[in-house]
């Protein structure tokens, strides 16, 4: 299982629902096991992300918040 | 006593409200929703039916599974609302006592109000619509299709437009765009209401030959002849003609003498508030607010709703106003998207269209049902207005 | 208000944004009677080379177009 990040999104300054709209497109291009990271600043995009791994079966690795910075790391399945 | 709240209609601003309301309340409230059918569509989906890039089963889901467990469900139509009684009367015979009301009753198709419309045109405002527009087209061998809009206000001001672009790449994929003619026949002087995206959208439809009748607005149409008429005095031939239906406000609307001449809620902009009514709150389509009837209408001004009847509820000052904002996709058929965001003081600036915003608009259809109804989606996003 | 026209209804368009005033307009139009005399209120700019534009094409009578404090007042009377 790969635990290189395949791919790196910077996605601070767009909103609801670019930031999952751009990772969604993004991890069409890569692997089955490759991570994608994906940094937001949407409130918005946490449910969106949340949501998007449960309806399409990707995992949510890793989620975290710094100071309005939010952190995603995704699971291509 | 719990505050005793009902919600006339189960659709997205219903819901959400309804939702919003019995979390921020708890057992100060008992939430009601009455809807006729106690199913929950999803309206954005009819222009892919009608398409063929969606069937109809994605698009409806009982609205019991999209309600809190402690929101009451009831499936009855409301048929006449009593303000003074705080009470709403229902069809098979009950009545329902309220200490506030939510009336989230949405738009209603008339046919019958364009000579002509019901028996000459399809349309894609109603899932059954969508389905035989699906089917006319994949029949259909060539020829010209004229899409117009026969009453206003109607339901996503962007849709007729989006209808042509994506019919433009729906037609050349089956190699039938060269034997037709696509023609938008626009009520306005321009393509669409929102002046910013009719300046995107209008050299777009040039470049792909599709053309543009303006000041057209529908007044009857003669099946026989396959010909649509305008208040204006001009005629179009066609061979397929769709035509958005008239809409009006809902029957218990009228019923309850409560709306203006189009059984629209006179609704004050901010509070939401049906005018002359501290306890009446009107939301979603079936507003008679100059704005946008869309979904996302509805979305951002049930937090509004909910809030501003907790406020009454515990007796403390109301929080939040409705600033006006609206958010809507506008596809342009090449597997592009814009997005137009907007409220009172700010008028959109649509970004040039991009794959990012048809993917974003991919997501939220599929996305919808595990979000929104629920309020999952937090109301606070950033603005962004300008990006790209 | 002058005398000499008959208003048969007025439509307060004013803080509507574009095409609203319009809008109302030609729904005004299509729910009335041919002779009615239909006032429009709008703050909105547009509705100045707007409404006259459809008035011309949809062939009713521009009676009078009055600028007044922050607003315009567009009276239209139904000619068919």
């Amino acid at each position: 299982m790969s635990t290189t990040t395949a791919k790196r999104l910077d996605l601070k300054g767009l909103s609801c629902p670019l930031p999952i709209a751009k990772t969604a497109q993004a991890i069409r291009e890569l692997r089955s096991g490759d991570l994608v990271e994906a940094l937001a600043t949407d409130p918005g995009s946490v449910p969106d992300f949340a949501a998007w791994c449960r309806a399409t079966g990707n995992e949510l690795v890793e989620q975290s918040e710094d100071g309005g910075d939010y952190r995603f790391l995704v699971r291509k399945k | 006593m719990p505050a005793r709240v009902a919600v006339l209609g189960g659709g997205v601003g219903g819901t959400l409200a309804a939702n919003l309301l019995a979390k921020g309340l708890g057992r100060d409230v008992k939430v009601t929703v009455v809807d006729p059918t106690g199913m929950h569509v999803y309206q954005p989906g009819f222009l892919y039916v009608a398409l063929g890039q969606a069937n109809g089963r994605w698009l409806a889901r009982d609205e019991r599974t999209l309600l809190r467990k402690d929101v009451d469900l009831a499936v009855e139509r409301a048929i006449r609302i009593h303000p003074d009684a705080g009470t709403v009367q229902l069809e098979r015979g009950g009545s329902l006592e309220w200490d506030y009301l939510v009336i989230a009753t949405g738009a209603r198709l008339v046919y019958d109000t364009v000579p002509g419309l019901a028996q000459g045109a399809y349309e894609f405002y109603s899932l059954e619509g969508a389905q035989r527009l699906r089917e006319a087209l994949r029949t259909f061998r060539g020829g010209r299709i004229r899409v117009g809009i026969a009453g206003i206000p109607y339901k996503c001001p962007p849709a007729p437009v989006e209808f042509v672009l994506m019919l433009d790449g729906y037609l050349r994929k089956r190699g039938a765009r060269k034997r037709s003619e696509i023609t938008l026949l626009s009520p306005l002087n321009r393509a669409f209401t929102i002046e910013s995206a009719s300046k995107l959208v209008q050299p777009i439809m040039e470049r792909r030959g599709i053309g543009l009748e303006t000041f057209f607005n529908v007044e009857s149409v003669d099946p026989s002849a396959g010909v649509v008429e305008s208040l204006e005095g001009e005629k179009a031939e066609y061979d397929l003609l769709v035509l958005v239906p008239p809409h009006r406000g809902q029957r218990v609307v009228d019923q309850s003498s409560l709306g203006d001449p189009g059984g629209w809620l006179p609704t004050d902009k901010r509070t939401l508030q049906l005018e002359g009514h501290e306890r009446i709150f009107a939301m979603g389509d079936a507003t008679n607010l100059p704005i946008s009837k869309s979904g996302s209408t509805a979305h951002f001004e049930a937090p509004v709703v909910a809030s501003r009847i907790a406020s009454l509820v515990h007796g403390t000052a109301p929080k939040t106003n409705y600033g006006g904002r609206v958010m809507c996709f506008l596809e342009t058929g090449d597997g592009r998207a814009t997005a137009l965001r907007f409220d009172y003081e700010h008028p959109p600036i649509p970004p040039r269209p991009s794959r990012a915003w048809h993917a974003a608009k991919w997501v939220f259809n599929r996305l919808y049902w595990e979000t929104v109804p629920q309020g999952r989606i937090p109301e606070r996003a950033s603005k962004g207005r300008g990006e790209a | 208000m002058t005398l000499a026209t008959q208003v048969d209804r007025i439509i307060d368009a004013r803080g509507m944004p574009c095409p609203g005033p319009l809008m109302a307009l030609i729904g005004a139009i299509r729910e009335g009677e041919v002779g009615d005399a239909i006032t429009v209120l709008s703050t909105d700019q547009g509705s100045k080379t707007d409404i006259p534009a459809w008035v011309r094409k949809a062939g009713h009578e521009l009676v009078e177009v009055a600028p007044e404090d922050g607003y315009a007042r567009f009276v239209v009377k139904k000619a068919r």
